[in-house]
């Protein structure tokens, strides 16, 4: 009994620690920039390639690849807030418009960065053995590699917390945040801060990719499921709350772990039937605004 | 009659119109198979679209619940096929899509903006999910067979949707509901001010246009024989519907039918051998699109004719 319990509830942690990370970089593009970033997923899926890539050209282990993709997606991230978006939210007649817009953008850079991923790896599913080792925590036993995922996701997580909160760039991450017209006026150059939370957004799913291409199997499609789930975390954290997202990427852990207890086919269906209850009963989600 | 009036005011756009009308009614006469079941495609693609931009188009309300009401109108096919005559289950598919609709569209009364978009790809989604768990843990099997159509007939099926979706979007266009909704898109509490019963407009419309989508559907099951939840259900015919019809723009009429129509080939030249280099073009058109032409196609033509006539007045 203790033992089963055991298996769901870090079952659901390890899962929830995942989704926390790829669910923060989402909250963080449209929480602050108004970007709905349905590429997000694409994001994951290059980190978790270039994190495979490295591992089986020249052995370089995964969590020394952490280092490499997080900050190589941020400068893509930056990049393309800097020439992309900021030009369509130049261009767009209101915010809500660039919400529509930028929405619709984003499926365009989906199409984009899963086709040449396609073109490069090819749509074989692929995976590596990495730190398979058991560890047994009071019976319940489980791969080390899904443990060292998740201690890497809750000290990613909590360095992103205390970054926002306690240093002047987060603080102006935070003033972005709440009104983006008033902080620009307050000095904040919002360019750049809209730029470099983009970019954090696409580190947050680098390092996310690299810690699932070490315990799930990866293809270059693999984007949009978890651009789905980061979605769902984010509406249930509140659009646009960070702690939210934190708290509702291992709540929904938590759940899907249950459900996959129950039956694995019904995860899927459970993620979506609380999505949609959410979003007819409580839209703001748990600490939106 | 509002519409009489503006049909005869452009005897040239009538007299276009019917003569496209004729040749593709009589195409199958002369042309290959082959163009017949592309021409299918196209019609299908612009019915979508056309039937999306019905509802989306002047709201701005960006569903992405048309592949829901797409695969409705498949699985009503594959269910249905066998017992009732072709015309009664393509007429039931669009009625179980309509119904969808209503449903949808009553649950969705408070949602704007983001979360009607996150909810709509999230019901489709859902329905998708259902289906394949019902398919396998009850059903045993996850695809099934359809009863197969030659495809004349299915083209002639679809020229009827696609003729049908077309004369409703016109006449909507220039009806009294026609302008509740573009006064929806425009401000909806001043809509709702103003005397429209926003609700009643909303859901009316977006059940309209998911009839052609369900009718769709449940023709072109016929031609693919063997359906299963991810082919019915893909994504993609949420997402297609949006981005023809955001190429081809929204402002006129023939917008989408040029976004759709110029996909559609494009899909069909690249898909067989360059499937990637398709995908990857389509994203990069519609990246373009939004960045440069907001208005789509039909905003660059109606740009160009009107740079037209402010020379020639600057001529003469």
């Amino acid at each position: 009994m203790l033992v089963t319990a055991l298996d769901i509830v870090i079952g659901g942690l390890i899962m929830g620690g995942i989704y926390a990370l790829i669910a923060v970089g989402l909250s963080l593009q449209y929480g602050v920039g108004r970007v709905l970033n349905v590429s997000h997923g694409e994001f994951i899926m290059v980190g978790a390639f270039i994190t495979y890539s490295l591992y089986a050209l020249f052995g370089i282990s995964p969590l020394i690849s952490l280092v490499i993709c997080g900050p190589f997606l941020f400068i893509i991230g930056f990049a393309i807030h800097r020439t992309f978006f900021q030009y369509l939210r130049n261009t767009s007649e209101s915010l809500d418009a660039f919400e529509g817009s930028s929405l619709l953008a984003s499926f365009g850079l989906l199409f984009i960065i899963q086709n040449i991923a396609l073109l490069i790896w090819k749509a074989n599913v692929r995976g590596y053995i990495y730190l398979t080792t058991s560890v047994s925590i009071l019976g319940a036993v489980f791969p080390a590699n899904r443990l060292t995922a998740l201690l890497f996701a809750v000290v990613i997580s909590l360095a992103f917390y205390i970054f926002l909160r306690s240093t002047r760039l987060g603080k102006a991450i935070r003033a972005a945040a709440e009104d983006s017209s008033v902080a620009g006026l307050l000095g904040v150059n919002i360019h750049r801060v809209l730029a470099i939370c983009f970019g954090l957004g696409a580190l947050m799913a680098g390092f996310a990719g690299a810690l699932i291409s070490m315990i799930y199997e990866i293809q270059p499609t693999m984007g949009m499921q978890y651009t789905i789930i980061a979605l769902i975390v984010v509406v249930l954290g509140g659009l646009g709350s960070i702690t939210g997202s934190l708290i509702g990427g291992f709540i929904l852990g938590l759940i899907g772990s249950i459900v996959t207890y129950i039956d694995p086919g019904l995860s899927l269906i459970a993620y979506y039937v609380i999505f949609i209850l959410l979003l007819l009963v409580r839209p703001r989600g748990i600490l939106g605004r | 009659m509002d519409t009489v009036r503006v049909i005869f005011k452009r005897p040239f756009a009538l007299g276009l119109l019917s003569l496209i009308l004729v040749l593709l009614a009589t195409l199958p006469l002369y042309a290959t198979d082959y163009t017949v079941i592309l021409l299918t495609a196209i019609l299908m693609y612009i019915a979508i679209t056309v039937s999306w931009t019905i509802f989306s188009g002047p709201t701005r309300y960006i569903s992405l619940a048309s592949a829901a009401f797409f695969g409705v109108g498949i699985y009503t096919s594959a269910i249905l096929g066998k017992a009732f005559p072709l015309l009664a289950v393509i007429g039931i598919g669009g009625f179980i899509s309509v119904i969808l609709a209503l449903f949808i569209g009553l649950l969705t009364l408070r949602l704007r903006g983001m979360y009607f978009i996150i909810f709509t790809f999230g019901i489709s989604e859902l329905i998708k999910n259902s289906l394949l768990w019902w398919e396998t843990n009850r059903t045993g099997t996850v695809g099934r067979w359809v009863v197969a159509v030659d495809h004349t007939t299915v083209y002639y099926i679809m020229l009827a949707i696609f003729a049908v979706a077309l004369l409703t979007a016109y006449l909507m266009r220039h009806s009294k509901l026609g302008l509740a909704l573009q006064s929806i898109g425009d401000n909806e509490e001043a809509a709702a001010h103003a005397g429209i019963n926003v609700t009643l407009v909303k859901v009316i419309t977006f059940a309209i246009s998911a009839f052609f989508m369900g009718a769709a559907g449940a023709i072109m099951a016929t031609r693919w024989a063997y359906i299963d939840p991810r082919i019915a259900f893909n994504p993609l015919f949420s997402f297609m519907p949006v981005l023809m019809a955001i190429f081809g723009g929204m402002g006129q009429l023939y917008g989408p039918i040029l976004g759709a129509a110029f996909f559609t080939y494009l899909e069909e030249i690249l898909i067989t051998k360059f499937a990637y280099y398709y995908m990857l073009i389509f994203g990069l058109v519609l990246a373009i699109t939004i960045l440069y032409l907001p208005n789509g196609l039909a905003g660059l033509i109606q740009k160009w004719r009107k740079g037209g006539v402010a020379k020639q007045r600057t001529d003469t």
